[in-house]
Parts: structure tokens; C-alpha cells; sequence
């Protein structure tokens, strides 16, 4: 073995190495650039429309001033009644998963369309919720958009609870069943239990994901610039409001868009950040 | 051996009494007993007597079919499809094995506790209260009543009762282990399977539940199933030798131990194989 | 046991048994209807995605799918152009993310002391929970101004002197177009081939890794040679999923994409997207008409697209039984 020749591979290959791991951290820095680009522009251009007003007063023609108040309340509406209607039947079918079907073909089927849905490009929801409520009842609709986004938080609730429930060992479930309950009562008194932050997290992530979802209400609730808590008619959700203001033309509009923009990150990011810290405990 | 012949000194003095007397009666009898995980047959032709009242150990070689055998007196088995069991299972008159038969109400005369404590996500009073409010109706301070009964039983009250109301996965791994017995002890069943309680736990804590065990015995008939031969010497009174699926020979413990009938039980607890 | 004893055993209260098994029979009753459901859900959207569409696949036939045409006077509709303009966006943003996701991988799973992997790794997921529509605003606000000052006429100047590959980087430079629309689409399925990666690269069992290392093996040499082959697949499998999520995406693409409808030989020039075609004639399409009965069939094409490109993923991703 000659020395110089190995000692030449051996500066070589470590020289490989630091050109790898430089790339690397390169890659790593964009990609937190990026994250940071978003945030200060939220702020940078956000923040400067921030006042009480934006939470006091309705959407107003562009030149009259006017806030996000019925954006902002039209999307807790309908956020909220997508999960009070999607998180049962998301719990439901990711215990079904979990304590039914772990090894059966339907339950694959199931799992299957589950994650399609999961993985399904929002836009398409919208147009089906379309199709399936606005078209036969003649108009946009507030229960139009908070179907849609059920459907949009179905599939994560799905998703967490099965795999909640499928880390729980084998022996608690039956250390339930020896004391003699049925399996209703095992599944829902301490499966469920044993099994909560796990769900909660999931549920935390899937309402994140639907409250910043635009595309599904588009097709559904429309919008709405004036203030309506009817759930029959068009109403106003953030996004919506967002990106038509942020398409005109005038530079309230505009302006109060990133405010909108700011204020629907911080809450999703938000969301997200406390659902991981659950998960953790 | 001659260790254990000494620590069965007190122990085969109760054998010889119990014959002396009558022959206790027998709370489950187990009668020609297959056992089929699918095609493969694990128990054949098991027929085994538990005595009211008194502990039965079962040992042998690790799949020889002693667990499975626990688990088919509560019909736990019947929470998989692909397991069955043939022939009887005879207490109170009534063959468990048959389909028209409660399981809960079963499990709630035939209690069992497991290898690996299983707290459930409650405060400590919550998991005893769970087991017995599945069966019972009681008022606040029945309840109550019913806990420190439970816990104290188990040798666990003094140790928690200043902190019933905090979560149970708090404990230590002997005090779960306790607390699990507790639980079971609530639902008052008659007969208490022990399926291996103080493999996973040190040996202080093995301690405490082995003399638990003795004083349980006064009120419930057990079945322990263990793969430490000096723990069934300690804690048995009649002991079950099982290998491949066979019941090879049963005994009063002291006798067993010390001049066992069939050379296979001989050569497993000198050691030849384990 | 004494006779007594026997009949003291008495069977049990028919009321208590019975509430046991009907509770039993109305929870797993409701578990499986509501995993039926899902599966029906499915098959709703498919049905009604495809007879909206269905006016539209009659009157233009397998044509619809290569005819470049959008003409909402004529009626003439074609899914060419937008389909173009979906392949090419998501195929580059995929270009662009998966070496950047896979050296963020690396760095979370082997080079990054312990205390940062957390931290680094929780602010690349944040990347994933930001909504698409801020994207689309930051793209449009932020990046298009940078792409048509600096980027763009820089690209020009250089690889748009190149023969070949030059015509593709020709046009004046507006900012927005095919380019920037595939770099944002990039920087949003970016943390999903990560995190898939990631999750690939953490599986291998640690003996293979120290056995090369024990070897003198250097830590790229490691990744290549050892990781990268173990998790080939799910490496494949993660980069599926974030081509489904780049077909799809729609408020991103639509404010920087350009919004015209033709196929340019240059990736500076203005296009569309599926998503971004249907967001945008949406609300100019009359109920019942063929221009919404096109944007419906646009609809289920993409989701035949996405579909399949999932069903792949995920056999790519199926736990698979490994000695």
C-alpha cells in the first residue's frame, strides 16, 4: 500500500464529505429562509393594518375604511360546525380501524379511501360540496362551506385516532374485557381515554388545516361582504376575503388583506405548535 | 431441593391436613380439554381440578400450554377469532365453555391479572371503581367503602390512601401490580387467575404479592401460572405440570417437589430442561 | 360443589346481559357505518365530479383532453394547456424540492447535533401548516418582484444564451409564469418529502450505519451507500406524495402562474394549471352550462391524476416485511 496514494483517497472522500455536508446545510438554511421571508412579510405587511377596527368592523367597500369582522366570525362558523360535524364520523371510522377492521379487506378499502381523501386536492372537494349543495338548492351557502371542510377534517381525524389507538397495547384492552365489560365500554371508557392526546393533536391539525383552506369555499360559501349569520345564505370566510382583496386593486383592500393573512398564520401556526407540544406530553 | 423441602415444611403440613379432613370441594373442574390456535392443537386433553380456596400452580417449559389454559377459564380466548376450545369447563354445574354463556358476567365471577400491570388512565380510585360499576350499583360511599376494601386487601391502602385521586400511572411497577389485583378483588369474582403477576417486578415487590397471595386465598380459589418453580413451591398448594400441551402430572406441591410420580416433571425441576 | 351451591349460581339478570350486547351491537354498527360512509363519500365525488362533467366529455370527446382551446364565446373548451402547465409545474417544483428535501433529511438525521434536530425539525414542518393561500400572497408579493428584477433577467443573460436549452428561459421577464409558479409549488411540498425522508432515513437499523462506520466509512459515504439503497423506496414513495400535493395545489399557483391560455416554449411565460384554470373561470361559469360542465370534467381529470399518482405512493410506502 503506497501512502501517498491513500492519504490522496482519504483527502479526497473527507473533502467529498464537507462539500456534502455544506450542501446540506445550505438546503436546511433555504428552507428555514423561506419559513422566516413568510413570517417577517406577514409582519412587515401586516401588521401595520392591525387595529381594533379589523375585529370590530365589517368588510366595507375599498376607500371607506371597514375591517374583517364577518370574515373572521363567518370563518369560525364554519370551521367550527365542519368540526363539530366531521370529528365523530373521523373518530368513529379511526376506531372502526383501529378496534374492527385491523386486518380485514374492508377495512383496507377503508383506509385506503381515507388517505385519498386525505391527499385529495381541495379544490376538487369544493367542487363536489358544489355539485352536491348548491347546485339542487339554487345557491352558495354557510352549510356549504362548513361541509366542505368536514370533509376536509375527516380524513386527519382518521387518521390520528387509528394510530392512536394502535400504539395501545394489547394487554390493557384486555385487563378491560377480564373485569367483564363489554367492548363498547372498553373502547370508549379507556381506549379512547388512554388514547386522547393523540386525538386531540389530530383534531388541533385538522382544524389548522381547514381554517386556512380557500379553494373548498370558494365553490360553497361564496362570500359574503356584508355582514349574514345565516348558514342558508352566501357567507364570508378570512380566506375568501383574503384572496379577493388581495387580487384588486386598491390598496386598503390590499393592506388589510395581509392583516387577514397574518392573522390566519399566526392562529394556524398557532394551532399546529400547540398541538405538537400535546402530542409530547 | 433440600431448600425447598425446608420452606415447604408448613406448607405440606396444610396438604396433610386438608386429606386428612375431607378432600376440599372443587370450584372448576376441567374436563377433557382441547385447545386449537387454528389447526394447532395447543392443550390436549387436559382434565384438572381447582379446589375451592386454594392456590393451584401451574408450571412447565415456556408453550407448553399454561397460559393458554388461564386464558380459557375466562374465556379471553374468545376475543380472537381462530381459537377455540372443545370440551368442559364445569363451575357451578355449568360448562363455561358453552356459547350461550354471559362473558361478562363470567369475568366478573373469574377475575384476572397479568404479566405486565395494566393501569388504566384514571386516578386510582377511577380504576378500581371501573370494574365494580360494570356490575353493581352503589352509591358514593359504598363506593368508597368498597376501594379502601379493595385496596386494602391488596396490601395497597396505606401506600395511597392520601392520593386516590391522582392518576394511577403514578405508582411503581409492584404498586400497579397491586393495584391490578385490587381491581380485580373488587368485582368480588370467586375464582382469581394469575397469569405470571411478578415476572416483570422486583423482587421486594415479588415478595409482597406472594404473602398477598396467601392471605387471598382465604376468600377466593387461584390459579397461578408461573415459570419460577420456587415461587409455586412458596405459594401453591396442589401444582399442575404442564409440557407440550399436556397436563403430565398434578400433586400437592410439597409432593411434587420433592418425589414426583412421572421422570418428565422429575428431570424439569432438577433443571435438565427448562 | 353442594347442591345448594349450585343452584345459588343463578343465571344473570336478563336485563344487564341484554344492555351489554345491544350497546356492543349499536357501537360496532355505528363503527362500521361510519367507515362505510367513507367509502361512500369516495364514490360521491367521483360520481358527481364525473357526470358534471360528462356534457363536456360528450361534446368534445377524447379530444378534450390534447385540444388547447378555451374559448368561452364559442364554447369550445379544451384541457391541453392546462394540463400541460400542471405536468410542468409540478415535475420542476418536484426538480427543485427533492435534493433540497433530501439534504434537509440528511442534516436532520445525521448531521445536526442532538438538541437542534427538534427545533430545526418542528420549523420545517411550519413550512407545511402555513395555508396556501398566504403562499400565493407572499409569492405574488415577494417573489414575482424578485424573479422580475434580478432572477429572471440574470437566467436570460446566461442559460438564455445556451442553443437548446436556452429556449426555454426566453421572454421578458414579467416574474411570474411556469417558473415561479413550479418554485413556490417547490417550497410548499418541500417539508412533506422531507419529513418522508426523514422518517425513511431514521428507520434503517442503526447496526447497518455502524457497521460502516466502523468500516471508516465517511458520513456521505454512510447515507449513500448504506441509507439511500435501505430507503430507496420510501425515498421514491415520499417524493410521490409531493407530486400529488403539487398537482392539486391552487391558490399558490393562481396568483403567480400568469393566467393565460397557451402552451409558450419558455418557462418565464404565463400559463395555467388545472386548479388554477378551474379557481379562476369558476366564477364566471353559469350553473348548468358547458363551461361548468368543463371545469367539472377538468375536475375529475386531476382527480384521476392525483389518485393515481397517491395509489402509487402509498405502494411504494407500504410497510413491507424486511429481514
Amino acid at each position: 500500500m503506497s501512502a501517498p496514494l491513500s492519504a490522496a483517497l482519504h483527502r479526497r472522500r473527507r473533502r467529498k464529505d464537507a462539500v456534502i455536508r455544506a450542501l446540506c446545510l445550505a438546503a436546511t438554511l433555504i428552507g428555514l429562509f423561506f419559513l422566516a421571508s413568510i413570517l417577517l412579510t406577514l409582519l412587515w405587511r401586516g401588521l401595520p393594518a392591525l387595529s381594533g377596527t379589523v375585529f370590530t368592523q365589517v368588510t366595507k367597500p375599498p376607500g371607506s375604511g371597514g375591517g374583517l369582522l364577518n370574515p373572521i366570525v363567518g370563518s369560525l362558523i364554519q370551521t367550527g360546525i365542519g368540526t363539530l360535524i366531521g370529528t365523530p364520523l373521523g373518530l368513529l371510522v379511526g376506531t372502526y380501524l383501529a378496534e374492527y377492521a385491523r386486518a380485514s379487506r374492508l377495512g383496507d378499502a377503508v383506509r385506503f379511501v381515507s388517505d385519498v381523501l386525505l391527499s385529495a386536492p381541495s379544490i376538487l372537494v369544493g367542487l363536489f360540496v358544489y355539485q352536491l349543495l348548491v347546485v339542487p338548492f339554487g345557491g352558495f351557502s354557510g352549510l356549504a362551506g362548513a361541509v366542505a371542510l368536514a370533509i376536509i377534517i375527516i380524513p386527519v381525524v382518521v387518521r390520528t385516532t387509528e394510530d392512536s389507538l394502535r400504539l395501545l397495547p394489547d394487554t390493557l384492552r384486555e385487563a378491560v374485557i377480564a373485569l367483564g365489560a363489554p367492548k363498547w365500554k372498553m373502547v370508549t371508557l379507556v381506549c379512547w381515554r388512554a388514547a386522547r392526546s393523540g386525538i386531540l393533536t389530530g383534531l388541533l391539525l385538522a382544524v389548522a388545516r381547514a381554517a386556512g383552506e380557500t379553494a373548498p369555499l370558494l365553490f360553497t360559501s361564496l362570500g359574503n361582504l356584508n355582514w349574514s349569520l345565516d348558514l342558508a345564505q352566501p357567507m364570508s370566510s378570512l380566506p375568501v376575503t383574503i384572496y379577493n382583496y388581495a387580487g384588486s386593486a386598491f390598496e386598503d383592500w390590499i393592506a388589510l388583506a395581509w392583516t387577514g393573512a397574518l392573522l390566519i398564520t399566526f392562529g394556524v401556526l398557532g394551532l399546529n405548535i400547540l398541538a405538537r407540544s400535546l402530542l409530547r406530553k | 431441593m433440600a431448600g425447598i423441602v425446608m420452606h415447604q415444611a408448613g406448607g405440606a403440613a396444610r396438604a396433610q391436613a386438608h386429606s386428612a379432613a375431607e378432600r376440599p370441594p372443587v370450584r372448576i373442574s376441567i374436563r377433557h380439554l382441547d385447545f386449537y390456535y387454528g389447526t394447532n392443537r395447543a392443550l390436549k386433553g387436559i382434565s384438572l381440578d381447582l379446589p375451592d380456596r386454594q392456590v393451584t400452580g401451574m408450571i412447565g417449559p415456556s408453550g407448553c400450554g399454561k397460559s393458554t389454559l388461564l386464558r380459557v377459564l375466562n374465556r379471553m380466548y374468545s376475543l380472537y377469532p381462530g381459537q377455540r376450545a372443545e370440551g368442559e369447563v364445569v363451575m357451578d354445574g355449568r360448562n363455561i365453555l358453552a356459547p350461550d354463556v354471559d362473558l361478562n358476567e363470567l369475568r366478573a365471577r373469574i377475575g384476572m391479572v397479568f404479566q405486565k400491570p395494566t393501569p388504566f388512565p384514571m386516578t386510582i380510585q377511577e380504576n378500581i371503581a371501573f370494574g365494580v360499576r360494570l356490575h353493581e350499583r352503589l352509591g358514593k360511599a359504598e363506593m368508597e367503602e368498597r376501594v379502601e376494601w379493595a385496596l386494602t386487601r391488596a396490601a395497597l391502602w396505606d401506600e395511597v390512601k392520601d392520593r386516590l385521586h391522582s392518576s394511577a400511572l403514578g405508582l411503581s411497577g409492584g404498586q400497579q401490580q397491586r393495584l391490578c389485583i385490587a381491581r380485580t378483588i373488587a368485582v368480588r369474582p370467586e375464582v382469581i387467575l394469575l397469569d405470571e403477576p411478578t415476572s416483570a417486578l422486583d423482587p421486594i415487590s415479588t415478595l409482597k404479592i406472594e404473602e398477598l397471595i396467601d392471605e387471598l386465598k382465604q376468600d377466593f380459589t387461584i390459579a397461578i401460572v408461573t415459570h419460577n418453580m420456587q415461587q409455586a413451591a412458596r405459594c401453591a398448594d396442589q401444582v399442575a405440570f404442564f409440557y407440550l400441551g399436556e397436563l403430565v402430572e398434578v400433586a400437592p406441591a410439597a409432593q411434587l417437589f420433592t418425589a414426583p410420580r412421572h421422570p418428565r416433571t422429575q428431570a424439569y425441576i432438577t433443571g435438565r430442561f427448562g | 360443589m353442594s347442591q345448594a351451591a349450585a343452584t345459588s349460581a343463578a343465571p344473570p339478570l336478563p336485563a344487564r346481559r341484554r344492555a351489554g350486547k345491544a350497546g356492543d351491537a349499536a357501537f360496532a354498527l355505528a363503527c362500521h357505518a361510519a367507515g362505510v360512509f367513507v367509502l361512500v363519500l369516495l364514490g360521491a365525488i367521483i360520481a358527481l365530479l364525473f357526470a358534471g362533467g360528462w356534457p363536456a366529455f360528450r361534446a368534445f370527446g377524447l379530444a378534450f383532453l390534447t385540444s388547447t382551446d378555451w374559448d368561452p364565446v364559442q364554447e369550445v373548451f379544451g384541457a391541453g394547456v392546462s394540463l400541460y402547465g400542471t405536468a410542468v409545474t409540478a415535475v420542476l417544483a418536484l426538480v427543485l424540492a427533492v435534493p433540497v428535501a433530501f439534504g434537509i433529511a440528511f442534516l436532520l438525521t445525521e448531521l445536526a447535533p442532538a438538541p437542534l434536530r427538534r427545533p430545526i425539525g418542528m420549523a420545517i414542518e411550519l413550512l407545511a401548516a402555513v395555508p396556501s393561500i398566504i403562499y400565493g400572497m407572499w409569492g405574488f408579493f415577494v417573489i414575482v418582484p424578485v424573479m422580475a428584477g434580478t432572477i429572471q433577467p440574470a437566467i436570460i443573460d446566461t442559460i438564455g444564451e445556451l442553443p437548446v436549452l436556452g429556449t426555454l428561459f426566453q421572454g421578458p421577464p414579467f416574474g411570474t409564469g411556469l417558473l415561479t409558479a413550479a418554485l413556490i409549488l417547490a417550497i410548499m411540498v418541500l417539508p412533506f418529502i422531507a419529513a418522508v425522508m426523514r422518517d425513511a432515513f431514521a428507520a434503517v437499523p442503526p447496526v447497518y450505519k455502524e457497521s460502516a462506520y466502523g468500516l471508516g466509512a465517511t458520513t456521505w459515504e454512510v447515507v449513500r451507500h448504506v441509507v439511500l439503497p435501505y430507503a430507496r423506496v420510501s425515498v421514491v414513495g415520499g417524493t410521490m406524495l409531493g407530486l400529488g400535493r403539487a398537482l392539486g395545489e391552487t391558490m399558490a399557483v393562481t396568483f403567480v402562474v400568469g393566467n393565460a391560455n397557451r402552451i409558450s416554449p419558455s418557462l418565464f411565460g404565463a400559463g395555467n394549471t388545472i386548479a388554477s384554470l378551474i379557481a379562476l373561470e369558476f366564477p364566471e361559469s353559469g350553473m348548468g352550462s358547458l363551461k361548468l360542465s368543463a371545469l367539472l370534467a377538468l375536475g375529475f381529470l386531476l382527480f384521476a391524476l392525483s389518485f393515481l399518482v397517491l395509489a402509487i405512493s402509498r405502494w411504494l410506502l407500504r410497510p413491507r416485511l424486511k429481514g
